[in-house]
């Protein structure tokens, strides 16, 4: 077997492995290594060749390839390494095994590792759609490789279900491409990404959004023929007095995305129910003290700015830890409060130090209170006009000498 | 085009048929109307080696699957087909299930089954902690298995070509030649095949082909099952194929493990009129829920990969037939080669030979029958050293598209040029699992188009999931 030795291994060179990578090496680590399955660095950003990446981090509108290839340059002038084409198979606590055309199966040892595998998206079986099984249903992020990667049009009459981010941009991609997007479809009554998106893709384009409906059926025994869709009623199910059938070749799917941990269970880092990724703390260290994990692998984002502030902690903490300058104390667990689903990280070292709490809420709410307190104790206090599920809030506040820590959104 | 037998159907059944006659100095020819061989019901069902405990005692299925299961240890190992002898469990629930035991094991017996023992509470708990605590006790019957069906109809097909067969696909049989009272060939989509015997074993369309020799005595009457397939990670699993006690209706929903790791769960019985309605529904999905709860009550079917349904080639009037007819010479038709189609092909195969020979066929065994066959190398399944040596023999091997199932590159390239081709994506899938995986071909979907195209020769809009209409792309973008 090929051996690799290095001081931090990052495993996904998409923006969070690209972003821990850098850190790592600006704090300190002298050997980074990332390992990428794919052919080049830069993950899912490759194929999102549309603009609305780096607006916090770089105050412009960059497309995802310009957003990454910044990174990209940083990376290679601070001499970070990379091992591409190559798949990662397991994770230890100080090894990593992959395989590669090149050298055939690698054993890289590392002092810490960081995990950015990303995610992946929730299929049709996911969420049960019954119907034939005809070619032509895509996950939406399927499509957009194949048509912004290999340009292949994957077809002319579409049907999206789910208003996720990526479901409303590829009804552009596509209707600029020439096909005919016949209606995005939503199960809940409120859009699931990001509303900049909702206008940008679908209102200026007059492509209908149905929200509280669901596709009931699929038809066609080779190809989509078509899709037949129905109203929702306020328990999710479908009202079939409703159902109407909408002729189509293809069937999108943007319903969800779920972080990529195959690895990470393997490895038996504690994975947290509601994220499915692995439980960090402050310096997005998992329950094994030598791994870090970063980006869409912790919890689904909505914006790669964020990944990159989050991935730079992760970077900047495995580097530490590799030089043995981590220090290791008692953490408290984030607790949820009223309308908060999640809080990452999940735990929290007390620490002379400001921490970003990054939550999600379950149901939208308009003019609200976030709060996060210590016990009595209030830490920030923050109004805001609206929240909603498909949007991550953040709260930044100082951890010193915390006893505990709650996140709550009330009604203000 | 010339063939001493012409076997319709590359199904389970066809190919067995098929290898069979290949151990005799004969020239055969196999077609299917289908891109792949094994590409309808052999696809579909629930994988399962029956040992014949619960067939009708004294029928032709009871003989034909009762033979079969002994056979699959040696037949696995020459062809290199997954295989595992896991045994079945019938869990008694009620107190009425609990009293029809007796009367099982009995029915076993008079199929020759005897092998099938009683399990107290305590004991299937202990094996099988999942199965519902209300149980009273139950059955087990240990040679009750779980093959790879898709496998196991590549392997006896390309042991066939190894021994001379030809397999013609994309081959629809639309009628049969015959000169008097005997068959002499067929017409096909791919030409006239002049044919001395003609064994018709089209499953699911074997009445049609009765029809073009003028046999209507029977109709297929398709019964759907519905399935679910759960993830290999899913919480509740099961060690054994979990049966329910049938009831006068039907055999019921069952629950077992796969030759790879994952949850089977179903199916559903549902008598349709259409041989291509292969939809899954939601009140089949619930029934399938609403039984195996019985069984299983933690069953998890959220963790869901996929759900499938396949249709099981039922008769009117009902039953295994394999017939020769005085006023049809040089034909043998099957039908109704239901759910232990799978179990008892190897034996329908020997069967039809031998009818065959009754009827006339000249048959001298041949000295130098290839009994062996290799399957593609399974990467994920060699120990790292060994991973090593083969991809510094082929790199393609180091180059995984399938990250669900690690199936690499090197794999792909070979099946698409093993003995049967596989031309398709879900033929690509089925033979390696590249797709089968908890992302549903997400993620490698799209180099497995490409790979196909680029080792095809042909442009990624000639690629099909499978079937002629089925394009996955549509040409290129602007």
């Amino acid at each position: 077997m090929y051996k690799i030795d290095c001081d931090v291994c990052v495993v996904g060179g998409g923006p969070a492995g690209l972003a821990a990578a850098i850190s790592a090496k600006q704090n300190g680590a002298e050997n980074v290594l990332i390992v990428e399955r794919d052919e080049a660095l830069g993950g899912i950003l490759q194929q999102c060749i549309h603009p609305g990446f780096g607006l916090k981090l770089f105050n412009e509108e960059l497309t995802g390839p310009e957003y990454y290839g910044r990174f990209v340059i940083v990376a290679k002038e601070l001499g970070v390494k990379t091992l591409l084409n190559s798949m990662v198979l397991e994770v230890g606590e100080e090894s990593v095994i992959c395989i590669n055309s090149e050298h055939g199966v690698c054993e890289i040892s590392a002092k810490s590792i960081i995990l950015a595998m990303g995610c992946r998206e929730r299929t049709r079986a996911n969420i049960m759609i019954p119907g034939t099984r005809p070619a032509g249903v895509y996950t939406a992020g399927t499509a957009q490789r194949l048509i912004n990667r290999q340009n292949e049009m994957v077809g002319k009459k579409v049907v999206i279900l789910g208003s996720g981010d990526i479901g409303m941009i590829m009804a552009r991609r596509m209707t600029l491409e020439g096909a005919k997007v016949e209606a995005v479809v939503e199960i809940m009554d409120y859009l699931a990404g990001l509303t900049r998106n909702r206008v940008q893709c679908l209102d200026d384009f007059g492509i209908p959004l149905l929200l509280s409906h669901t596709v009931v059926n699929i038809k066609g025994n080779d190809r989509v023929e078509s899709v037949v869709i129905a109203e929702v009623d306020e328990n999710k199910k479908p009202i079939m007095s409703t159902a109407r059938e909408i002729e189509c070749d293809t069937l999108l799917l943007s319903v969800g995305l779920i972080p990529e941990n195959e690895l990470t269970g393997k490895a038996n880092i504690e994975i947290s129910p509601v994220t499915k990724g692995p439980k960090v703390n402050q310096y997005m260290q998992t329950s094994i003290k030598s791994i870090f994990a970063c980006g869409n692998v912790v919890h689904v984002n909505d914006l790669v700015d964020n990944v990159s502030a989050e991935s730079k902690k992760a970077g900047a903490a495995a580097a530490l830890y590799a030089q043995k300058k981590l220090k290791s104390k008692a953490a408290i667990t984030v607790e949820t409060g009223e309308n908060v689903r999640y809080v990452c990280p999940q735990t929290v070292i007390p620490a002379d130090e400001k921490v970003d709490l990054y939550f999600r809420v379950m149901k939208p709410q308009k003019n609200v209170i976030i709060t996060v307190t210590d016990g009595d104790n209030t830490l920030l206090t923050r109004k805001a006009i609206k929240v909603n599920p498909g949007e991550m809030e953040k709260a930044t506040v100082s951890v010193k000498d915390i006893s505990s820590l709650k996140v709550s959104v009330k009604e203000a | 085009m010339k063939a001493d037998v012409l076997v319709i159907g590359a199904g389970a059944v066809g190919t067995a048929i098929t290898r069979e006659l290949t151990k005799y100095r004969l020239n055969v020819i196999c077609v299917d109307k289908r891109e792949d061989v094994g590409g309808d019901c052999s696809k579909s069902n629930s994988a399962i080696i029956h040992t014949g405990y619960d067939a009708k005692p004294g029928s032709l299925e009871s003989e034909l699957v009762v033979a079969a299961n002994p056979q699959y240890d040696k037949l696995t190992a020459d062809l290199d087909i997954p295989f595992k002898r896991i045994g079945a469990i019938l869990p008694a629930i009620t107190d009425e299930q609990f009293a029809q035991l007796p009367e099982i094991k009995e029915k076993a017996l008079k199929n020759r089954v005897y092998d099938v023992q009683y399990l107290s509470k305590e004991q299937i708990l202990a094996i099988e902690p999942n199965i519902n605590p209300e149980v009273k006790g139950g059955l087990f019957i240990p040679r009750e298995s779980i093959i790879d069906p898709f496998i196991y109809v590549v392997a006896m097909a390309e042991n066939a070509v190894a021994n001379g067969a030809k397999f013609m696909l994309n081959t629809e049989v639309t009628g049969i030649r015959k000169d008097g009272d005997r068959v002499i060939g067929a017409e096909t989509t791919n030409g006239y095949i002049e044919a001395d015997y003609i064994v018709n074993a089209a499953g699911l369309f074997c009445d049609e082909i009765a029809n073009m020799v003028g046999k209507f005595d029977y109709t297929v009457v398709p019964r759907k099952g519905q399935f679910y397939i759960l993830d290999k990670n899913t919480g509740c699993k099961v060690n054994h194929i979990v049966l329910p006690i049938p009831t006068k209706i039907t055999k019921g929903k069952l629950m077992t493990p796969t030759i790879d790791g994952n949850m089977l769960v179903g199916p559903t019985a549902e008598d349709l009129p259409d041989k291509y309605d292969k939809s899954t529904t939601t009140e089949g999905l619930d029934s399938i829920r609403a039984d195996v709860q019985k069984l299983i009550p933690g069953v998890m079917l959220q963790d869901t990969i996929t759900q499938f349904s396949g249709l099981r080639p039922n008769r009117n009037p009902e039953g295994l037939n394999i017939d020769v007819y005085d006023d049809v010479k040089h034909y043998v038709n099957l039908s109704g080669v239901r759910s232990t189609g799978l179990t008892n092909s190897i034996s329908v195969g020997a069967y039809v030979a031998n009818l065959l020979r009754e009827i006339g066929l000249k048959m001298e065994f041949k000295d130098d029958f290839i009994e062996k066959r290799k399957g593609i190398v399974c990467i994920r399944e060699l120990s790292r050293e060994e991973q090593h040596k083969k991809i510094l023999e082929n790199p393609l091997y180091g180059n995984i598209v399938c990250r669900c199932e690690s199936v690499t590159e090197g794999e792909i390239v070979d099946a698409i040029h093993s003995p049967i081709p596989a031309t398709t994506v879900d033929a690509i899938k089925r033979r390696l699992r590249a797709g089968m995986g908890r992302c549903q071909g997400g993620f490698c979907g799209p180099k497995v188009i490409e790979i196909l195209a680029r080792e095809l020769k042909v442009d990624p809009k000639e690629i099909r999931k499978n079937n002629s209409k089925s394009y996955m792309v549509c040409g290129k973008v602007k």
